[in-house]
């Protein structure tokens, strides 16, 4: 039986198929202005029995295809553990939401704390800031990596730090210490959710931001535990999904 | 319906918005209400009570004030029904539960005020609440701070605003304010009557609250019973309506009701599978129409069984036991019944999560949701510790910050929805 799970995020949109307790396809595409095109452009060509949707958009595609649904948080769950056994808590920084979840010691869902309704702080925030910087994500990284010092951001609301990052360059600030100190702040945040849920050990680092070197630097760093991101971190939901779909009976 | 256009202009409502407010209401209530599935037949009433709810209850109260009793509106579970009953008024309860004109509350309030505050405003700049503008006085209470200050700005909006204070310890000056504050408002209440307080007409008034009180505490214990004989929204709008409607009528109707829940508990019927995700609600009041988490954790495979609330059992839990044959014996035993209420306002404060154990183990509860409204400080203060001393008892708790609007339905949705599930591991 092949057991496919879809992730419909608010920036991209994730296909994984399990085989044999094996991935054995995987599929990424941007969620556009139409996220249920997306999903079944995304889903031609792949080859499955059941699936099971999550994500922002779980409740949309599930009026269209008769699919079960599970909300991000187990999907992270279980979709961790198909990588590691060892890790105490996810961290998942997405388009437009971070979810820090604590696990027992079975790796079961034990306690979450989400950020609030706005997208402060999440991948969202570092694209836009990537941009007002005019680098690309990769570019974006690495500058904050290079710099030795960093120049303190006080806002996390997106529309504000974007002025206070314009009024800063302005200032004549070095482009990569402004760099460094949008990670540092991102950092900051997400290591609060996570302390507020997360016993010591090993952190789990997921979504589309753990793709950003500085953050998972910055991140070990300040939690002072070791953070293991996967190989493809932005398909653990739709993984998770996945094998949720292969134990619903 | 019958035409209410007159009686609505003579109380100076705004036609306009009010008809906005009305029809907005009632789809809200045929698509969270009458959509749902094998609901008692003892819900008609309520259903009827609703589709009347600023018609004919209104008319009621025009008429009575007809008669020469009074209206009395109140925002808070701390103003005694008992002692407007005693004389002869009728007590209505004024907290809204709708975002409504809160562009216009924010004119007057600071925009980080809670919503429960902001819809009274918002009603009452909006000439759309009967209700407020029925009454003769409208009580206020020093509870928080934020409604404590909002009183000093709607005082000027309406017609007669009498504040009493609240204590806020559970000490023995706590009560005895408690009670002098319960003796001046009695002396409010005969002033604008003309009626004098008597003991024959507080013992009178106390069987008649007390009796609606045990209707409601017999609904609680009913939904203890696995499959849940009734759904959290409907045992929710039944505690909703217990501020509105005529007490006799109301205690009357919840008792049939009962009846029919505990045959469904004999036969083993109810409204969703046996077996569901039980969920006790604990923190901030939700007013009328207020439904926004309820239907968030009804929709998401899970049925509230317990609200610990001042819409549900911190409003009624405690009944009255009256010692003594004087007005002011039984001012005594007034006193000890109110100051029983765990608000968040008091400190400390803990019985409230006390209580909220004991509502997991009765109710047969998994979880328990903690529900505060932004900017509602005492009862997000709390909501830190209650969630961790629950959590240390072995009971999972998810702390929710909201306010009326939909904006954030979608991640509350998702936050319940991963709540459920993670009982449902257990």
């Amino acid at each position: 039986m092949r057991y496919a799970g879809i992730d419909l995020g608010s920036r991209t949109i994730k296909l994984a198929v399990i085989e044999n307790g094996r991935l054995v396809f995987s599929r990424t595409s941007l969620t556009s202005h139409n996220p249920l095109g997306t999903a079944q452009d995304l889903m031609k060509g792949a080859v499955f029995d059941r699936i099971m949707a999550t994500g922002y958009g779980r409740h949309l595609i599930k009026g269209h295809l008769a699919c079960p649904v599970i909300s991000e948080i187990t999907a992270f769950v279980r979709g961790a553990r198909f990588f590691r056994t060892d890790c105490g808590s996810i961290l998942d920084i997405g388009g437009q939401d971070t979810k820090a979840i604590s696990l027992d010691t079975d790796g079961n869902l034990c306690k979450f704390e989400m950020n609030d309704r706005c997208a402060a702080g999440t991948g969202r925030f570092l694209e836009v800031m990537a941009t007002v910087l005019g680098y690309t994500l990769e570019e974006f990284s690495a500058a904050a990596l290079s710099a030795e010092r960093a120049v303190k951001i006080n806002s996390m609301c997106t529309v504000f730090a974007e002025s206070e990052v314009v009024s800063l360059t302005s200032q004549g600030a070095e482009r990569n210490e402004v760099a460094l100190g949008i990670h540092k702040a991102i950092v900051s945040r997400s290591a609060g959710l996570l302390k507020r849920v997360a016993p010591p050990g090993k952190i789990f680092f997921a979504g589309g931001v753990a793709l950003n070197d500085c953050v998972r630097t910055l991140l070990e760093n300040e939690m002072g535990s070791p953070v293991f991101v996967p190989p493809d971190p932005q398909i653990v939901g739709a993984i998770g999904a996945a094998l949720s779909a292969s134990e619903d009976g | 319906m019958s035409d209410y256009t007159k009686m609505w202009q003579s109380l100076g409502l705004d036609l306009k918005n009010h008809d906005a407010l009305l029809s907005v209401l009632g789809k809200a209530y045929s698509d969270v209400f009458l959509s749902q599935k094998n609901r008692p037949e003892g819900m008609k009433y309520f259903d009827f009570v609703m589709s009347e709810v600023h018609g004919l209850r209104i008319k009621e109260l025009m008429d009575a004030k007809a008669q020469g009793r009074r209206v009395i509106g109140s925002y808070c579970v701390f103003v005694p029904e008992e002692l407007v009953l005693a004389v002869d008024g009728v007590a209505v309860g004024l907290c809204a539960g709708a975002e409504f004109n809160f562009e216009g509350a924010e004119t007057l309030l600071p925009r980080n005020t809670c919503s429960l505050i902001k819809a009274a405003f918002g009603f009452k700049l909006g000439k759309v609440c009967p209700y407020l503008e029925a009454s003769d006085v409208v009580v206020g209470e020093n509870t928080c701070d934020g409604k404590k200050k909002a009183y000093e700005v709607l005082a000027p909006l309406v017609k007669d605003l009498y504040v009493m204070d609240l204590p806020q310890t559970k000490s023995e000056m706590g009560k005895a304010l408690l009670k002098e504050e319960y003796r001046k408002f009695i002396a409010k209440l005969e002033e604008v009557s003309g009626k004098k307080v008597t003991a024959a007409s507080l013992k009178k008034a106390v069987e008649i609250v007390n009796a609606k009180r045990m209707a409601v505490k017999r609904l609680a214990a009913i939904r203890a019973a696995d499959p849940a004989p009734i759904s959290g929204l409907d045992a929710l709008l039944v505690n909703q309506v217990f501020f509105h409607d005529d007490p006799l009528r109301f205690t009357d109707s919840v008792n049939k009701l009962c009846d029919e829940l505990e045959l469904r508990v004999k036969n083993g019927t109810g409204v969703f599978p046996k077996g569901t995700t039980r969920l006790v609600i604990s923190g901030c009041p939700m007013a009328v129409p207020n439904w926004k988490v309820p239907v968030l954790v009804e929709s998401s495979k899970a049925v509230i069984v317990g609200e610990e609330s001042c819409v549900g059992e911190r409003g009624s839990r405690w009944l009255m036991e009256v010692k003594g044959n004087t007005v002011d014996e039984i001012l005594d035993s007034i006193t000890d019944r109110y100051f029983n209420i765990d608000c968040a306002v008091f400190t400390p404060n803990p019985s409230r999560c006390d209580y909220v154990k004991e509502m997991k183990k009765n109710l047969h509860a998994q979880g328990v949701i903690h529900y505060s409204l932004q900017f509602c400080q005492p009862y997000i203060m709390e909501s830190g510790p209650v969630e961790k001393e629950l959590e240390k008892c072995g009971i999972p708790t998810l702390r929710l910050e909201t306010d009326y609007s939909q904006e954030d339905a979608g991640q509350l949705k998702t936050r319940i929805e991963a709540f459920v599930e993670r009982l449902k591991r257990k």
